[in-house]
């Protein structure tokens, strides 16, 4: 890395270097060199001790093998209904949820922004457990909470049927983060210069309309944030799944998402050995599903949105 | 939604959506801690009801103490979340401030480079930081996971703090210099100063998941000695699944330190998400 473009003029300026070097080799170190090492390592295979060079093998074996493939495809599609659940419901509640809290002469404002951000700060070993028991049918809260709507008839042990549960865990994980598009999106109705909304009361647009006609197009860009940090944050996640029910992505593999996928190639799990070079496959195809939607918001959405300086 | 004319129906329609959203939100949480204090009994007889004189018993609280090493536990989770956000903070202003101070070539490249973690999780790296940690003897120990943390909050400490570096005024930088301050003085005696507010968004931002996280504690640093919060709690609700007195007062001890944290900072939190630092 060359740091200096005027060698002849101006001694060299150690304290770039100095200043930059920290934080350039912790992240290079930790993040940068094994995430290519972990990309290089699915290109091996361990044999009799030796780490041994076989091109494309472990993605063959993934995909060919229907060992591997099987549980590949079901924890993809997983993850992607995962991810259509966020969409559909997180962020749609966030956005009306600052639109609520930016109404004008609203009080306790500040107590409800708090309130609702509380479950995003919680762990996720916290919330799984939680929701495994309020939501058991041994303890018997759910029945009762639906037992005073009168609706007890509704109610089925939700997490450990195969057609439920991976909804009812991305309801709870949508319960979690909804703070997060919330505070976003209030951030940027907040930016929304009085004089536009003015403007727009001149013209008699008030009210619904308003907030379809002016508002909604102006905070696009942060839906737009929002959006890709969810798939992000969707395709990568594991630790809600493994606390509320285990590696093993009960019942009959019908919650696995990539995330637990990976950690099970990795680490084994029962009689399957665990195997790194596996993992590491897993791991490249994750990586190359989150690199492709970023590339696809940076490229195609991120351009098309447009931006309004005020 | 701001309106000229926002009548009172509409203002108390709002303030039913957000008291019901409220409540979902705080209900499990309040449901758990309620329930800690109640006798076993009572816990499965009357869920919905807080404690009363007889039905208060504190032995999960007492089984949780007894039974696992929740202090040791708490301790760990200390060292590595304020470990690591030391360094991040310290690491990461210092390069905001190297990246928005001066021009020289590969600025905006080493930029980019540095803003990539913010895309791209640090998880997919495991393999091969497990490798590297077992090669260098650092597996099961506290420094494993405040070298990994310290890697991952750095992408967007950098990224936040270079946009705020960049609106102190020069004015005051070049005072220093003639004043004869070296670079380093201006940036720890000026600079840093002036953004604290950022660097307080900063850290809350950083500490949250550190402190939450179950992954990297599972696999690099899964030793009893080594245990965090979140992962020692993980393990005593799977081995105490029956008991169901010491896993709510488990539950109960995991969520009050990051409660408390949160309150504190969340004025901090709201108003730095609210000015922008995310945007």
């Amino acid at each position: 890395m060359s740091l200096d473009d005027q060698p002849i003029k101006r001694p060299f300026r150690w304290h770039i270097v100095v200043f930059l070097a920290p934080a350039f080799f912790v992240y290079t170190a930790f993040m940068i060199v094994p995430l290519f090492g972990t990309l290089q390592l699915s290109l091996f295979r361990r044999v009799d001790q030796q780490s041994v060079y076989v091109g494309l093998d472990n993605f063959r074996m993934l995909f060919g093998d229907p060992r591997w493939s099987v549980n590949f495809w079901n924890a993809l599609w997983n993850n992607v209904w995962f991810f259509i659940i966020h969409m559909l419901v997180q962020n749609p509640i966030g956005v009306l949820l600052a639109a609520l809290l930016s109404s004008p002469k609203l009080r306790f404002r500040a107590f409800y922004r708090t309130a609702i951000f509380i479950p995003t700060i919680l762990s996720f070993v916290i919330v799984g457990f939680v929701w495994k028991l309020i939501l058991s049918p041994l303890w018997g809260v759910a029945p009762n909470l639906l037992d005073l709507v009168g609706l007890k008839s509704l109610f089925t042990p939700w997490l450990g049927k195969e057609e439920y549960a991976l909804t009812t865990l991305s309801l709870i994980s949508v319960w979690q983060f909804v703070g997060i598009p919330m505070m976003l999106i209030y951030a940027a109705l907040l930016s929304i210069p009085d004089e536009v909304i003015e403007a727009a009361e001149c013209d008699g647009i008030t009210g619904l309309s308003q907030f379809w006609k002016i508002k909604l197009p102006l905070i696009l860009p942060s839906i737009g944030i929002i959006s890709i940090l969810t798939f992000v944050g969707n395709f990568n996640a594991f630790d809600l799944i493994y606390t509320a029910q285990g590696a093993l992505a009960g019942p009959n593999f019908s919650t696995d998402i990539l995330g637990t996928f990976l950690y099970r190639a990795f680490f084994g799990f029962q009689l399957q050995l665990g195997d790194p070079n596996m993992g590491a496959a897993i791991a490249t195809m994750m990586f190359f599903i989150i690199l492709a939607g970023v590339c696809v918001y940076l490229f195609t959405i991120q351009t098309r949105l447009r931006r309004y300086q005020f | 939604m701001s309106r000229a004319t926002s009548s009172p129906a509409r203002l108390i329609g709002a303030h039913a959506v957000l008291i019901a959203y409220t409540v979902i939100a705080l209900f499990p949480v309040l449901l758990i801690v309620m329930n800690s204090f109640k006798a076993r009994n009572a816990i499965f007889r009357s869920p919905l009801t807080p404690p009363t004189p007889e039905t208060f018993d504190p032995v999960g609280y007492t089984t949780v103490m007894a039974q696992g090493d929740f202090l040791l536990y708490f301790q760990n989770s200390l060292v590595v979340t304020v470990g690591s956000l030391f360094f991040v903070i310290l690491f990461g202003a210092m390069a905001a401030f190297a990246l928005s101070e001066y021009r020289f070539r590969g600025n905006t490249l080493t930029g980019l480079y540095l803003a990539l973690g913010i895309m791209i999780p640090i998880r997919l790296g495991t393999v091969a930081i497990l490798q590297l940690m077992v090669a260098s003897g650092l597996v099961n120990t506290l420094t494993a996971l405040i070298l990994v943390y310290t890697a991952q909050g750095l992408p967007l400490c950098i990224f936040i703090l270079s946009e705020f570096m960049k609106t102190v005024s020069d004015d005051l930088k070049n005072a220093g210099r003639i004043d004869g301050l070296s670079e380093y003085r201006i940036f720890f005696r000026l600079v840093l100063p002036l953004v604290r507010p950022a660097i307080a968004t900063v850290a809350v931002f950083t500490m949250i998941p550190i402190w939450n996280d179950l992954w990297f504690p599972l696999i690099l640093a899964p030793s009893e000695g080594t245990k965090t919060v979140t992962l020692g709690a993980q393990i005593f609700i799977g081995q105490f699944v029956t008991n169901w007195n010491a896993v709510l007062a488990a539950l109960s001890l995991a969520i009050l330190p990051v409660l408390v944290l949160y309150l504190i900072f969340s004025r901090q939190l709201i108003r730095g998400i609210t000015s922008g630092a995310v945007k």
